[in-house]
This record gives C-alpha cells, sequence and structure tokens, in this order.
C-alpha cells in the first residue's frame, strides 16, 4: 500500500472516495467496482499496462479528457469522470 | 527558455537511476526526467525484492545532486541538444550537453478471447496497479505469459495477501529450469519464493501452459488454461498476462539512432550512433535489473568523462552477455499463441479493430490504413507489437520512421514558440507567423 | 508473359480507382497497376474533403459535377468510408473577409451550388469553439468529408467485382500501348491510364507536375469540438500561391470525433520529414480560430505531398505525347473531391461520348508547346 497514512477524498462520478495519499487514480475508480473506459464499440475496459501507453485507463480529470490515471495520483477534490 | 543540463537521463528506472548518481558524482549538472509519479521505472514498482536493491539506489539519487524532472513525458526531441516533455497542462524543453536514454521496455500483449476484460491486465501492470493503491488481499490472481517477470509479480502479490492460484509460463521446462538462476538480481531469493508460493501458498506453477481465454460479464470472471491439449477453468479476478518484455524506442529512433536488430545498437560505453547519445538498459537488450545497472553506471561514467569507470565496469557487462541471450531463448514465444486470437478477437484496443479485420491485409501499413488500427492514442505500441508476433509483419513505429509525438501531446506542445508558457491564447494574433509568408493579395 | 487488356489504370489512389471502376462498370476489359497499395500516396495522407471551390470557373465546374457523384453514391458506401455531409464553413475574420463571402455566395448561387450566409451571431451557434466575434461565414451545406482509404478500396474493390484485374507491382514504364511491370511481365492495352500522382512523371516525363507538401495534425476524439470543415477564407488565397511557403487554417472533423488540423503548402521541400516551423505556423493559426485547440492531445502529426499543376486544375485526358496514353493526375488538393468526376469526364472522352460538363479545361494538351515545365 502506499507509505502515507494521509487520505485524500475525491470524486469519481459525483461520488466522493476516500483514499490513502499516494493512490493513482486508476486504483480509486476500480475500487467503485467502475470500469474506467468505454471502448469505440461500447465494451468496458479497464488498465492494461499500467505504465502510460495504453490509454485503456483513461478518464475525464478536472475537466481535462483522455488523462492516463494510472500515472497520477489522486488529490484532494479531484473530480474524475469515467465514460 | 530551456533549462540546461550537462547530461541528462530520460527514464527513472534502475538503468536511470544509475546513470543519474553515476553521472552526478562528477559535480556536472544532471537531470533525470521520467513521466511516473515517482522515480523506479516498471520492475522496481513490481519487484521481488522492493526492499534491498531498489531501496539503496534510490538513496543514492536523493543524496545526489541530480535535478529529479518527475512527472515529464517526453514528447519530442526537435535538435539535437534539446528535448521537449509535458507534464500536465505544461510544455517544457530541456537542453543537453549528453543525453542517456533509459527508457525502459514494455510488456508484450498477445490478443485472446476475452483479453480485453476489465482486470485482464499485464503482470508488471497489476503489480503496478497495487503498488499504486489497488487492493489485492484475498483475490484470485491467475499470472500468465512468459519471462522472469510473471514470477516476481506472484511472489510479490503473494506477499501482498492475494492468492495466486496459477503461474503459467509459456515456455517448456527444458528451457525455464537452465534459466531460473540467471533471471533477477538475487537468483536465491527467487527461487526461495517460488517454493515458498508452491509449497505453503498452493499456487500452481505450470510450463507450456497460457491462456486461451478469459471470460466474464462486465469484468474478468474466470481464465481457461491450455497445457499440451489439456483445457480447464480457473475462477479468478485478476488476470495479470504479460508476454515478456520489448524495449521502449521510440524516443531513440526519432533522435536517430541506429537500431539492430530490435534493439538500439550501442558501444561498450553505451554510446550510440548518435554523438552525444548514450542508451542504457532495456533498449539496448533485455536483460534485466543488474544488466540495466551496469549499463547505466557505465553511461553514467562515460557521459561525465570517467572512461577508467566506465571501462571497468564494461568488463563486467561481457560476463552478462550469455544472460541476456539465455533470457532471449526462454521467452521465445511459442507458435501456437498466433492461434490464440479467433476472427472477432479485438488486436487493436484503442480503435477495437478484430484479428480478422486485419489478417486481410499484406502488411503493417496496409491494415493501418485500411482499418485504422495503429492510429489510436497508444500509437501502436500495443497491437503493433502483437502484429508483429500474430502476422509476421514489421510494425513501424521501432525503427527511424518514427515521428514526433513520441507519445500524444497537446497540439500547443507541438509549436516551436509560446514553449514554457501556461497556454495563454491572449499571445497570439493573426497574421504574425514568422517567417511564412501569409498571402496578401 | 504478357497480357492484353482494353485500359491499364496505373495507380490505384483514389483517382486511378474511381477510374478503374468507371472503365469496368462500362465494360472495358481493366488492369489495374498499384505497388505499394491501394491509397497510399496521397489519399492516404490528405484531409478527406469534398469540397466545391471557385479558384476558377473550370474548378467549380468539377468540384461541383464531383460533389454531386459523390452525393448519389454515398447510400452504398459501407461505414469505413465514414462520408460525412458536414458540410463547409468559409469563415470571415473581418468584414473585409465578408465581403468575399458575398461575393462567393453570388458566385456559387450562379452555377447552383447551394449556400446560405451566417452572420456573426450564426456561426457562433454553429460552431460554440470558434473565438468569438468573427463577422461570420459561408455555409455550403451539401460539401462533405470522408476517409480516403478505405473510400479508394471500395472504388477499387467495385472494379475488382465488375471484372477489373489488381497488378500488385509496379509500373517501370508505360508507352505505346504497354505497360511493363517490376516483374518483367508486360500489359499491352489501347489505352494507358496515368493516374500516378506525384510519380505521374516516372512514366511521362515533362509532365507539368510539381510535388506540394503538405503538414497535418490529427487528435484524439473530441466529438462536436468541431461540427464542420472549417476553412479560413485565405485558404484559397494559399493554395492559389506560386510562393513557396504558406499556411491556412482548415480543420474538420471525422465521424470519429477526431479533428484534423491544416493546412499548409511548401514547393521547394522534397523530404517528407515533418518541418517544425510550418507546424508552428500552421497550429498558431489554428489557435487563433479556435483558441482551445491548444489544448486537445494530438496523436500524431504527417506529411504528404499533392500533385500540383501550374494552373490548379487536374489533367484529364489524351497526352499530347503518346496517343495510347491518358492522363488523370495533378489534383493537387481536390483529389478526393474531383476523382469520381474525373472518371466520368475520363472514360467518356474515351469513349467519344459527350461529357456532361465540358472537358476541354483539364486537357492535357493545354500545355503542349510552352515546354510543359511548371
Amino acid at each position: 500500500m502506499p507509505e502515507s497514512t494521509r487520505s485524500v477524498v475525491l470524486k469519481v462520478n459525483g461520488l466522493p472516495v476516500t483514499v490513502a495519499s499516494g493512490t493513482t487514480v486508476a486504483a480509486a475508480i476500480l475500487m467503485t467496482g467502475s470500469s474506467i473506459r468505454t471502448s469505440v464499440t461500447g465494451e468496458p475496459r479497464g488498465p492494461l499496462c499500467g505504465m502510460g501507453i495504453c490509454f485503456e485507463c483513461r478518464a475525464r480529470i478536472d475537466g481535462i479528457e483522455h488523462q492516463r490515471t494510472c500515472q497520477i495520483l489522486c488529490s484532494q477534490g479531484m473530480e474524475v469522470h469515467t465514460s | 527558455m530551456s533549462e540546461h543540463f550537462d547530461i541528462l537521463v530520460v527514464g527513472a528506472g534502475p538503468a536511470g537511476i544509475a546513470a543519474a548518481v553515476s553521472a552526478s558524482d562528477s559535480g556536472k549538472r544532471v537531470g533525470l526526467v521520467d513521466d511516473n509519479p515517482a522515480p523506479g521505472g516498471q520492475i522496481w514498482r513490481s519487484g521481488a525484492s522492493p526492499g534491498a536493491e531498489a531501496d539503496q539506489w534510490l538513496t543514492k539519487l536523493n543524496a545526489s545532486s541530480a535535478i529529479r524532472l518527475q512527472g515529464w513525458r517526453v514528447i519530442d526531441h526537435p535538435e539535437r541538444g534539446r528535448l521537449r516533455a509535458e507534464r500536465s497542462q505544461e510544455c517544457r524543453e530541456f537542453s543537453y550537453g549528453q543525453l542517456i536514454l533509459a527508457t525502459g521496455a514494455r510488456e508484450r500483449f498477445l490478443p485472446f478471447p476475452g483479453w480485453t476484460l476489465p482486470n485482464v491486465m499485464g503482470a508488471g501492470a497489476l503489480d503496478a496497479m497495487v503498488r499504486g493503491g489497488l487492493p489485492i488481499a484475498g483475490k484470485r490472481v491467475v499470472v500468465a505469459g512468459t519471462g522472469p517477470l510473471l514470477l516476481a509479480v506472484a511472489a510479490h502479490l503473494s506477499r501482498r495477501g492475494a492468492k495466486v492460484v496459477a503461474i503459467c509460463e509459456q515456455a517448456r521446462p527444458g528451457r525455464f529450469v537452465p534459466f531460473a538462476a540467471h533471471l533477477l538480481s538475487e537468483p536465491r531469493k527467487l527461487l526461495q519464493g517460488v517454493s515458498y508460493l508452491t509449497a505453503t501458498r498452493g499456487t500452481q506453477f505450470y510450463t507450456g501452459c497460457w491462456p486461451i481465454a478469459a471470460t466474464g460479464g462486465e469484468k474478468l470472471e474466470s481464465v481457461t488454461l491450455e497445457r499440451s491439449g489439456t483445457k480447464w477453468d480457473v475462477r479468478c479476478d485478476y488476470l495479470a498476462c504479460g508476454f515478456h518484455l520489448v524495449p521502449n524506442l521510440e524516443l531513440a529512433g526519432l533522435i536517430g539512432c541506429r537500431i539492430d536488430d530490435g534493439f538500439v545498437s550501442t558501444d561498450e560505453l553505451q554510446r550510440t550512433s548518435v554523438e552525444d547519445v548514450f542508451c542504457a538498459g532495456e533498449p539496448t537488450g533485455i536483460g534485466g535489473v543488474d544488466v540495466a545497472l551496469l549499463e547505466g553506471r557505465i553511461a553514467g561514467f562515460a557521459a561525465s568523462g570517467r572512461i577508467t569507470e566506465a571501462v571497468k565496469l564494461a568488463q563486467r557487462l561481457k560476463r552478462r552477455v550469455g544472460f541476456v541471450r539465455a533470457l532471449r531463448d526462454l521467452t521465445a514465444l511459442d507458435p501456437k499463441l498466433k492461434k490464440l486470437a479467433a476472427g472477432e478477437t479485438i488486436v487493436c484496443r484503442c480503435e477495437d479493430v478484430s484479428y480478422g479485420a486485419m489478417r486481410k491485409h499484406a502488411g503493417w501499413r496496409a491494415a493501418k490504413l485500411q482499418t485504422r488500427c495503429g492510429m489510436g492514442p497508444c500509437q501502436g505500441r500495443i497491437c503493433g507489437t502483437a502484429a508483429e508476433f500474430l502476422f509476421d509483419w514489421r510494425s513501424d513505429h521501432d525503427d527511424s520512421h518514427v515521428r514526433p509525438p513520441v507519445f500524444p501531446a497537446m497540439v500547443s506542445s507541438l509549436r516551436t514558440t509560446h514553449i514554457n508558457t501556461e497556454h495563454d491564447d491572449s499571445l497570439i494574433v493573426p497574421g504574425t507567423s514568422t517567417s511564412i509568408s501569409k498571402e496578401t493579395p | 508473359m504478357s497480357d492484353v487488356w482494353d485500359v491499364i489504370v496505373v495507380g490505384a489512389g483514389i483517382v486511378g480507382s474511381a477510374c478503374a471502376l468507371e472503365c469496368a462498370k462500362r465494360g472495358l476489359r481493366t488492369a489495374v497497376v498499384e505497388g505499394r497499395g491501394v491509397g497510399s500516396g496521397a489519399t492516404a495522407a490528405g484531409m478527406g474533403h469534398i469540397v466545391v471551390m471557385d479558384d476558377s470557373p473550370a474548378q467549380m465546374a468539377l468540384t461541383h459535377y464531383s460533389r454531386t457523384l459523390w452525393a448519389d453514391l454515398s447510400g452504398n458506401l459501407p461505414a469505413d468510408v465514414e462520408y460525412e455531409a458536414c458540410g463547409t464553413l468559409w469563415v470571415a475574420s473581418d468584414e473585409e473577409e465578408m465581403q468575399e463571402v458575398r461575393r462567393k455566395s453570388a458566385v456559387y448561387t450562379s452555377a447552383g451550388v447551394a449556400t446560405e450566409i451566417l452572420d456573426s451571431q450564426m456561426l457562433s451557434d454553429a460552431e460554440p469553439n470558434l473565438r468569438q466575434p468573427l463577422a461570420g461565414a459561408l455555409l455550403v451545406p451539401r460539401d462533405a468529408v470522408l476517409y480516403p482509404p478505405c473510400a479508394a478500396a471500395f472504388l477499387l474493390g467495385g472494379a475488382l467485382r465488375q471484372g477489373a484485374r489488381l497488378y500488385s507491382r509496379k509500373a517501370l514504364s508505360a508507352g505505346a500501348g504497354i505497360v511493363r511491370l517490376d516483374d518483367g511481365t508486360d500489359l499491352h492495352a489501347a489505352r494507358i491510364v496515368n493516374a500516378g500522382g506525384t510519380e505521374a512523371s516516372e512514366l511521362l516525363p515533362g509532365l507539368p507536375i510539381r510535388k506540394r507538401k503538405g503538414h497535418l495534425v490529427i487528435t484524439d476524439r473530441y466529438p462536436r469540438f468541431v461540427r464542420h470543415q472549417l476553412v479560413e477564407l485565405g485558404y484559397l488565397k494559399s493554395a492559389h500561391s506560386l510562393k513557396s511557403d504558406s499556411v491556412a487554417f482548415n480543420v474538420q472533423p471525422r465521424r470519429t470525433g477526431q479533428i484534423l488540423i491544416g493546412s499548409s503548402r511548401q514547393y521547394e521541400a522534397e523530404h517528407s520529414a515533418v518541418d517544425a516551423k510550418i507546424v508552428d505556423s500552421m497550429i498558431e493559426r489554428a489557435q487563433w480560430y479556435m483558441p482551445q485547440i491548444g489544448a486537445l492531445s494530438a496523436i500524431r502529426v504527417w506529411t504528404g505531398f499533392r500533385a500540383a499543376t501550374p494552373d490548379k486544375l487536374p489533367l484529364i485526358g489524351p497526352s499530347p505525347a503518346d496517343e495510347s496514353m491518358f492522363l488523370a493526375t495533378g489534383h493537387e488538393g481536390l483529389g478526393i473531391t474531383t476523382s469520381l468526376g474525373t472518371a466520368r469526364l475520363l472514360v467518356d472522352h474515351l469513349q467519344g461520348i459527350q461529357t456532361k460538363i465540358p472537358i476541354e479545361p483539364y486537357l492535357p494538351g493545354r500545355f503542349a508547346g510552352s515546354e510543359a515545365h511548371a
């Protein structure tokens, strides 16, 4: 688990989620039970490569689309929307 | 204005960290660029021994004078001596006297029915996700594919409370056993880990075995494994499946470094064919942490002018050549793996292009143009790599036809002017393009 | 080994494929020679717009005629061709350009092409991501966009189903009724159609064709960010210009929601490498018209070469140098648009049938005697 015991509260699809500081946005989304994105033909998708290459983990963060959530740490008040 | 470094290292995995530490001992101004939130690259995020060796090097890095450019993703090399990188919505350029490329490797993914289900991911990927906070305790995990990464991941996940139900290595036993000892930096500990897993945690270890299907509704529920014609289903929550590693060559290719047989060509001091550009670690040949550390140190010493130290280490590296070759032989893929994908199986996940749609075409370029495979944001890194194996095509992202941006980047980051400013359109005035004529009647 | 045909079409880009289909449809025994894959030259590099342009009456006639043919065909196009009649907006940034909008509108109207003049508010309603305020725009509603490599493949596929035969080889030479392939095969035909694009001069040296380099950027998916093809009025000046380098604002939505950002034109550039200064200038222009475009994620940048003639009109018809050779090339930035019209004109003329629009302006003989050097 991430080292710090501090918590971060962010919103995933409008719902508040509390995670340990150092948690990636991808992990936070998966913890809500949601898939991260929907493919161009409508399949649910989750992270594949875990290193910012495959873009399967992409979501909208604070209004900006196509963010690679596996490489972004949750921060207080962040707003995340999955497709 | 761009920030200048005497030596700039790209990639903060073992090779990059070793290069940065070794170079900064010299008193030169050293920068270390990495696109992840924290250093360690892939293998040290998922290593079997995250304690000893990784900690030591990270401590050395923190104690060094190397300037950390964490979270920056390199998107372009506009000219000799200049790199362009992005972080969040910012774009910046870094200039360098010497460049050390330590861009590492990524996992190879081979498609099979159901591989696109959520909770099917790479082996290193699942481990990275767990390190990033994904709960794994009590979850059933199947680890599959090929290469030493599988064992490292299985051991680590198991220590974190996962129930690793099976480890499936596609290589046959005759290939696997002799090479086990060469594989990671602490082979004894690795073998201990394996026997620990099999003896006390009930992990089944199979060779000559691979997944042929993943099943589930909205996410993974079970995996079908095959071994010597026998098939059986395993219920699981995660499938961590990666078929070894392929080098990240795009930046080296963009810069014009010579690439031989799929790896960056370097001399014994880790110099590439481009002056002032070095390369260390996986892009020169998949060799694991030991080789990466040695090559990183050689490059760091050589770039900072400490040739004697570099040469001494280069002698030690020579002894590793056998291991690199052994690893390549071990992870040679069984041709049966080409047949896992069915006509409907998606190969290009960005554009949802199926195996059947791609197979019709004569080569990668024709397939790209006609089906749009490889035209998505992964820029062909996932599907192109798979297609090389599935169809014996030569994919084009590992040779000199690389064009910037080497990763998707903001449109504004493609500009040569207005770098280092926040995105600010009040700076843009119509009709003031420099030196490009805009016609007036 | 030799094969005998009524027509051999050299080059299976969009123009060659259209010609092959037209020939095959009319019962001509047709061979197609393509060494690098259907639609893989300029066809693969361009934006894929179908646009009526008024640089000259002859250009207007051909683009209008051909656009109508595309519209007639659109119902039969498969999904991967991504045909979308999104329309074009010629955007005016000031009152002077609005005058140009009105002038254009009159020209289009008199040619029978429907248009609508949008004022500043109507324009911003139609395209909310354009900078505001702009002066207005000319909407050409029936202009369209498509994905060219699949369009060319569709046309070629149609030709093959009607009996045409594809030789996946390079043509080393063509003339006097013989096309020699790089495997030593000679193909014989009464007529050879040179649809070689920027390589047409390899088969017929001295053609008045110059390569005109272009750059494009494609973004990730942003559905509805742009709804029409957007072009600045300066585009025509850029396309018309004989000066070496120019850029003009031109963005286009794909059905996927990706956005194509262009455009650039260079004469003196032989290498296909991306020119950072050109890209900078092109994006600067795009950012002026669409301030948010800089923040979008760009996946790829590439270049391509248009085949350009001195008078901006294609070469369609018999070559003055060789009576077995017909030309269908030199389409500059209008290859997709005018491919179907080119095919009709060419094959009508070949068969002695009255063409629907006059073919004279496009006949290659118009350059004979002027030493045919651009």
